[in-house]
């Protein structure tokens, strides 16, 4: 293409990314957004003004060089813009799909003021995708240090940490409690949001590549303590996240057909219970289901039911039923990412706003029956900026459901701090560390992501392991002693 | 993958198996338990540590065979292996000497309650044991209850050996009697049964405890599926427990969430009854 002027490139419009039909997807696990083409990933390209200051790169938590990876991509040279990528962020196929780039990156982006922004997840995930087909920037270990440094937790902060320290030339093991590795990638997120072919790629890659050794099953704090780690090796990362579900605290929550989202997607994805019984964990899902919350994790279980519903609808016939959102604010505080509520929308989930659940009511067998809501209205303004819900006096009232799905954020596990002496927690369970270097109060332990942040994004966790590893591996040379 | 390298048959549905797991082995304790998942289509099943060799490096495990799972566990021989083993998980039961104390175990109950009647009577404990089962060919570890209790009491609800009972009547009996002042009550077997026997000794108010077997997945505190109410409000019984105070356990609940998945389990069954006919099939006519 010739050389576009500022006035051209602001004329093309925002390229949408082409979609599976949202009928049928409705019945299927597979991706929902199917990514664009190289022809429209160029042209997409062509609308970045190449900004001197760029706004977007400052709106990224890792401070993506984004005008720079575009502006490879807009040449062809995909190995180039794979490289700028990676410079900040080690793994682009995953980012690009998960970011919420409305609030990030795009949110920055100068356009957004006069029109739409670049977008820049879709150009990430292009380059992503094209470095997992291609693999042109080889994972490269230095010489070997003879360092050991102990990884705990294998979701996207430890992952990001032990890329970086293996490729320093140092020893890595980490520790994963459950029997694979990914986190909430592999247990949380779905695979029509991220298929898990992308996640194992990402890391039996840079297993191979590193020599990292992955001992899964290995509960730190039951199987091994910190004390024990800290006995055997140099350094101690820990990215044990945010795993820990709550419950509200109303009557009922213990009925059969009530479950946190936790348990569901972990079933659902982890565990791949919509191939039951190909696969042994079964999970039940009701003809009307009540996900409890707003945010990507309640997105994502209500948007399993519907599929669950469907895939049941076609084996036995019958209707397949009514998937509810139940949200205590309005559709302007909902904190999911926007493709993800715009897709909820398109396949058919119901949304209760304003409505807040006070109360279970099960049949005589101790089955769910009925879900009891309140009314909301919004008010003053509290301490995260949104408007607080009230409750309407008198405004009681019942809805029939089967199923009630909990999607109300999460806290760290704490059995990581068993025997753990001097590591600092705070009241709400997280773990306390140093911003810029993840230092914890313990010597020779290094905490990020969500269990220092409690739940948060992919892309901060990714920055936080990151973040660490620098320090980590300067500790490790000598040149920061702990103080 | 974690070996097997000891089976033995217990009954005709009860197995034991050694499996190599020096990761669970270093720090295994009486009332902590395991999480096994056969194969890469597994699901993951909560087992108790019937006993350990830490310088071996093994966990000794004891299972029926109920469903789907556990029937594919109880076809595996020495040398075959499985794909995930994690654990230890939950609390160690809590010894201490207490005095004269009750372990009572119900089938494939008594596999759990022998390590922890074994590490009471090393406490210096009174050790009665009550241990019971349906019928003969499913009780086990006799031998091994009596030689860490000071009287063993064996009954089947079919009177085919021992006491024709079930366990809780000569647990009444001992409650009753005035001269044995019984500190505790262990109680370790099917649901029912646990909650058979906190009734029991209820009125003669005997600190019991129990464990309980929740359906599980993770068994770390991250789902929430094993969630039991207590008077006070949920716990989860992976991370609080497994072993709770009997008395304060809403057992009509926990009936009731052990039945949830009933309908699915018997799919489970149909499906892998179908599959080994198929297969059993294949191989007859090679
Ligand atoms: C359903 C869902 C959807 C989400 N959607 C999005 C999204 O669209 N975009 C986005 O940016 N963010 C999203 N998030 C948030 C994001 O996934 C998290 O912020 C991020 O994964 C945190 O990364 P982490 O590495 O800190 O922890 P995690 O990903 O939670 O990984 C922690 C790992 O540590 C393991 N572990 C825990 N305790 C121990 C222990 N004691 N010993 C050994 N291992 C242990 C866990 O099993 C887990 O594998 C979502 C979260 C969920 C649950
Ligand atoms: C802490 C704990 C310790 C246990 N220890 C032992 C033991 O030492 N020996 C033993 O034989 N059994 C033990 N159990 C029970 C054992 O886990 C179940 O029998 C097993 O999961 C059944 O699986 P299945 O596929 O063979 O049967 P299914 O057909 O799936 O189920 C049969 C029965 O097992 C229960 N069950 C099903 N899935 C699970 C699950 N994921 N977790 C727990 N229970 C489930 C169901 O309520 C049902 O009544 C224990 C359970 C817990 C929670
Ligand atoms: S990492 Fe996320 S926020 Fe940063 S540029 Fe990429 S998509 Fe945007
Ligand atoms: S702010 Fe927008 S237009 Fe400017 S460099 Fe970034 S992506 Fe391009
Ligand atoms: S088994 Fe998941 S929280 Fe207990």
């Amino acid at each position: 293409m010739a050389e576009l002027n500022q006035k051209e490139r602001m004329k093309i419009k925002r390229h949408d990314m082409p979609n599976q039909d949202q009928v049928v997807r409705r019945g299927n696990f597979e991706e929902v957004a199917l990514g664009y083409t190289e022809e429209t990933a160029r042209i997409e390209a062509e609308r970045c003004l190449q900004c001197k200051e760029p706004k977007c790169t400052r709106g990224c938590p890792v401070g993506v060089m984004i005008p720079q990876f575009i502006k490879a991509l807009r040449e062809g040279d995909m190995v180039k813009a794979v490289e700028w990528m990676k410079v900040k962020n080690n793994l682009p196929a995953i980012c690009g799909r998960v970011c919420p780039q409305e609030v990030q990156c795009e949110g920055s982006c100068i356009l957004t003021k006069k029109g739409e922004a670049v977008a820049i997840g879709r150009l990430e995930r292009f380059v992503g995708d094209y470095e997992l087909a291609n693999r042109t920037c080889p994972l490269v270990k230095a010489p070997r240090t003879g360092k050991r440094v102990a990884v705990v937790g294998s979701g996207p902060a430890g992952l990001t940490c032990a890329v970086d320290l293996g490729r320093q030339g140092h020893e890595i093991t980490m520790f994963e409690s459950l029997h694979g590795p990914g986190g909430v990638l592999v247990y949380g997120i779905p695979e029509f949001r991220l298929p898990k072919g992308v996640v194992h790629g990402e890391i039996s890659y840079a297993v191979e590549c590193l020599g990292i050794d992955i001992k899964t099953d290995h509960i730190i704090g039951r199987s091994f303590t910190l004390e024990e780690l800290l006995a055997d090796y140099d350094a101690v990362f820990l990215g044990t996240g945010a795993g820990l579900p709550s419950f509200m605290r109303i009557p009922g929550i213990n009925l059969n057909g009530v479950m946190s989202a936790n348990e569901f997607l972990t079933r659902v994805n982890l565990m791949k219970a919509y191939k039951f019984p190909e696969f042994d964990t079964p999970v039940k899902i009701g003809k009307k289901v009540a996900v409890v919350g707003g945010g990507n994790v309640a997105m994502d279980a209500v948007r399993c039911s519907l599929r669950l519903q469907a895939l049941q609808a076609r084996q036995s016939g019958g209707e397949p039923g009514e998937a509810h959102i139940v949200y205590r604010r309005s559709a302007d505080e909902i904190p999911a990412r926007t493709e993800e509520y715009h897709h909820a929308r398109e396949e058919g989930v119901i949304f209760d706003l304003l409505t807040n659940p006070i109360e279970i009511i099960g049949d005589d067998k101790g089955r769910v029956k009925t879900l009891r809501c309140v009314k909301m209205e919004l008010g003053e303004p509290d301490a995260s900026g949104r408007r607080k819900p009230v409750t309407i006096p008198g405004s009681e009232f019942e809805m029939e459901m089967d199923t009630v799905i909990m999607a109300l954020g999460t806290s760290p596990n704490p059995l990581v701090f068993v025997d753990a002496d001097g590591l600092e927690r705070t009241r709400h369970g997280t773990a306390v560390a140093d911003n810029e270097t993840g230092r914890t109060k313990k010597q020779r332990v290094w905490a990020g992501g969500d269990i220092v942040t409690g739940a948060a994004t992919v892309i901060s966790a990714m920055g936080a392991g990151k973040r660490a590893a620098t320090d980590m591996n300067n500790f490790l040379k000598g040149e920061a002693p702990w103080a | 993958m974690y070996t097997i390298v000891r089976k033995e048959v217990l009954s005709d549905v009860t197995k034991l198996m050694d499996i190599e797991a020096p990761h669970v082995a270093r720090k295994a304790r009486a009332g902590q338990f395991i999480i096994v998942r056969i194969d890469e289509h597994g699901e993951r099943i909560p087992l108790t540590i019937a006993d350990y060799n830490r310088d071996a490096g093994l966990i000794t495990i004891i299972f029926q065979e109920v469903g789907k799972s556990t029937k594919q566990l109880g076809k595996l021989e020495p040398g075959d292996a499985v794909a995930s083993f994690a654990g230890p998980l939950g609390h160690p039961t809590d010894i201490e000497n207490f005095g004269t104390v009750v372990c009572v175990g119900g089938g494939v109950g008594i596999a759990p309650i022998y390590p922890i009647a074994k590490e009471l009577k090393a406490a210096g404990n009174t050790v009665i044991s009550i241990v019971g089962a349906r019928n003969r060919d499913l009780l086990f570890w006799e031998e091994k209850m009596k030689a860490v209790s000071d009287e063993l009491i064996v009954c089947t609800d079919d009177g085919s050996y021992g006491r024709k009972t079930v366990v809780t009547e000569p647990l009444k009996e001992i409650l009753g009697d005035a001269r044995r002042k019984i500190s505790r009550v262990w109680a370790i077997g099917p649901a029912i049964m646990m909650k058979f026997v906190a009734a029991a000794t209820r009125p003669f108010q005997v600190p019991t405890t129990v464990s309980l077997n929740t359906i599980m997945i993770d068994g770390t505190g991250m789902c929430g599926g094993c969630r039991v109410l207590l008077d006070d409000g949920a716990r989860f019984v992976c991370v609080d427990g497994p072993e709770f105070d009997g008395h304060k356990v809403d057992w009509e609940n926990l009936l009731s969430r052990l039945q949830f998945y009933r309908e699915e389990e018997r799919i489970a069954m149909q499906a892998y009854d179908h599959k080994c006919k198929l297969e059993a099939a294949v191989e007859g006519g090679k």
